[in-house]
């Protein structure tokens, strides 16, 4: 009998992903109102919809308040150092081929103490599905801005707001060398879930970058209110481009509300992955 | 159930895994070959000299014998990747020297944490920085014990020779899976760029152990991976097994989970300490010639046991009461036997050689009050034997 329904309450389903996920690790440590744990329930959902046993997924992360996820997913799950988590991956993912391996990061752990990792194991198309959770800077040290904080964004580190240029995820991803190259956010639920698992299903490395809510970080100094505010912004300028080949034109500008966030998937293409 | 770490390998494989006959041999590929005895699965490098050729004669070999080999973009990412494919279930060795190691530091700290078997051998030059690449050193001693932060245990063996290379990298995937710990070669350049005669054994002769696994099938109760037995080492599963493992570097409690209080943390540390520290007669070597009477003893390892080895025996020659103790493990380090041959009462000095400024002479110290001598030098040569013999006749 699993942990799961051993707490479960006489007469209460278990729901369908309940099995992926580590009860017996909950309540979890995310934020009220933090996108981290939408984009867990994506995957999980992807693993479901994967067809595979879920013994042949693991899930492989850094640290951060995303390097959490691999924490309460119920596959083999490594929660490994900052920014190592993409090489890590690459260990499994080429010693056993047949696992499915996904990396679950967030943006200053991928692109900033990972950024090296990220741009080589893109050029080598090592079979991996990244999911790079952008909350747009450190949360979990307490709002500092990273890699992907927009210009004139506020952080700790950043009082009178961010000036250096932040990455542009898709374009990186493309340019480097990702078979499949996604972004959407927390609001994107379905879709997000069908990327997960369009990554899932190829051979390669695949980039899926997911706009998340830091409210109490990123949030707070910015003024956007709570998650649901950050996500009405999502909603309000969104624009889903399917496709998108001006990838080089995707920056995010959050702060600016006449400019919208190009979302969807862009690249889908295939290449000899490494070693797989 | 049981699942052994290293899957069995088709016979084929095993005749030109393991070239057995005698050769005459680098160092670095001495070592090399002695990890493809070890049934090596899996080697992730950056090119630094001089351990480069342990990384070019893998690439030559490993893929052919169903292995992978994978150069990556830098240290920190060949040390995290060992670890990962040895989480998967690979036998995994990286290979690097002193600014290398520096940077695999980080992740040496998260295998010691999780428990992970790896092997990395340091070939060492004359440091600290880039210092003199293409020359020997010996000054990475104290930070193999020591270099990651925080408190743990490890293994660390200084082959004197190719042949050792070869002997003592199949004894150090063995100890790594034994032990569940990080498990260093500090071989140096002067035997790393050493050709000499190695013996390779027959497959039979060879001594081999394997991982502990789980005693109990996958999906029945939760398998604890960090829940010792008595010898303090946990049996392990690895990735795709089914028993839905988690691993962190953040303490964690038995299961895997992160445990973020005081208790659990003096807990673990104790017991990643205590499981090399209460095992270390198992583990421990060393060799000796003539420490019964001697009056002065040199304790030497690596490259410099050579020099000492030479003018121990001269000594001898003379008629001069002196014996060598020679480090074939330097961690955990064989204070046991130091502390036994000072309480025979014979022993009237020691005489440390090495090539840095004096790490194991403090070692030394630590265990004694009578007089530690000091042979140094900083790099880019050794100490020869005439140094050492007028030191043990002065």
């Amino acid at each position: 009998m699993s942990v799961i329904e051993e707490t479960i309450q006489p007469g209460v389903n278990i729901h369908p992903i309940d099995k992926l996920l580590r009860a017996d690790r909950l309540p979890h440590i995310l934020c009220p109102g933090c996108g981290i744990g939408t984009v867990i329930h994506g995957y999980a959902h992807a693993i479901a919809a994967s067809g595979l046993d879920e013994d042949q997924h693991v899930c492989v992360s850094g640290i951060g308040c995303s390097g959490r996820a691999a924490g309460y997913v119920n596959v083999d799950s490594y929660h490994s150092t900052h920014g190592r988590a993409l090489p890590f991956a690459l260990g499994i993912a080429v010693h056993k081929p047949e696992l499915n391996v996904t990396v679950i990061s967030g943006d200053g752990d991928l692109t900033a103490i990972g950024g090296n990792h990220l741009i080589h194991a893109a050029r080598r198309n090592v079979n991996l599905n990244v999911i790079c959770i952008n909350n747009f800077n450190y949360g979990m040290t307490g709002g500092q801005v990273g890699p992907t904080t927009p210009i004139g964004a506020k952080g700790t580190t950043a009082p009178q707001g961010a000036v250096e240029q932040p990455f542009n995820l898709p374009y990186l991803a493309k340019a480097t060398g990702a078979i499949f190259v996604a972004r959407w956010t927390i609001l994107h639920v379905r879709e997000f879930q069908d990327a997960v698992l369009r990554s899932m299903q190829k051979k390669g490395f695949c980039f899926i970058e997911v706009l998340a809510p830091c409210p109490t970080s990123f949030g707070r100094a910015n003024k956007i209110g709570d998650g649901a505010h950050e996500v009405e912004i999502y909603r309000e300028r969104c624009r889903v481009e399917n496709g998108a080949t001006n990838l080089e034109e995707l920056d995010i500008d959050l702060i600016d509300e006449s400019k919208s966030i190009t979302v969807g998937n862009f690249v889908d293409v295939e290449r000899e992955p490494f070693l797989a | 159930m049981g699942t052994n770490a290293v899957a069995a390998k088709p016979q084929a494989d095993q005749e030109s895994r393991i070239r057995t006959g005698n050769h005459f041999m680098l160092g670095d590929h001495a070592c090399a070959e002695g990890a493809l005895a070890a049934d090596l699965d899996f080697f992730a490098g950056y090119p630094i000299t001089p351990s480069t050729e342990i990384a070019e004669h893998l690439a030559r070999r490993l893929p052919a014998l169903g292995g992978r080999f994978v150069q990556m973009e830098d240290e920190l990412g060949s040390m995290a990747a060992i670890i990962g494919a040895s989480a998967a279930g690979a036998r995994s060795l990286t290979a690097t020297s002193g600014p290398g190691f520096s940077l695999m530091m980080e992740n040496i700290g998260l295998a010691a944490m999780m428990e992970i078997p790896c092997v990395v051998a340091d070939v060492q030059r004359a440091s600290p920085s880039t210092g003199l690449p293409t020359m020997v050193g010996q000054s990475d001693i104290l930070q193999a014990r020591w270099g990651s932060h925080g408190d743990y245990g490890i293994i660390a063996y200084c082959p004197a020779s190719p042949q050792e290379c070869f002997d003592l990298t199949v004894r150090a995937f063995n100890a790594a899976d034994q032990y569940r710990v990080p498990v260093f070669i500090m071989m140096d350049e002067v035997i790393g760029h050493m050709t000499e005669r190695v013996i390779i054994p027959a497959a039979n002769d060879l001594p081999m152990s394997h991982r502990k696994g789980p005693r109990t099938a996958p999906g029945g109760e939760p398998f604890f991976s960090f829940a010792p037995d008595e010898d303090l080492v946990p049996p392990i599963a690895h990735a795709g097994e089914g028993y839905k493992v988690h691993m962190t570097g953040l303490t964690h409690d038995e299961r895997g989970y992160p445990a973020l209080d005081p208790e659990t943390h003096d807990k673990l540390i104790n017991r990643l300490v205590d499981k090399i520290r209460l095992n270390a007669s198992d583990i421990v070597m060393y060799d000796e010639i003539g420490v019964d009477d001697a009056d002065t003893i040199v304790i030497s390892f690596g490259c410099t046991a050579r020099s000492a080895r030479h003018a121990v025996n001269q000594a001898r020659d003379e008629r001069m009461k002196c014996g060598l103790l020679r480090l074939i493990t330097v961690w955990p380090f064989p204070e046991t036997r130091i502390r036994e041959l000072i309480k025979r009462g014979n022993v009237k000095r020691f005489i440390v050689p090495e090539v840095n400024l004096g790490q194991l002479r403090r070692e030394v110290e630590r265990l004694t009050d009578l007089p530690v001598l000091r042979l140094n030098h900083a790099g880019g040569t050794m100490p020869v034997p005439d140094a050492i013999l007028e030191l043990i006749r002065s």
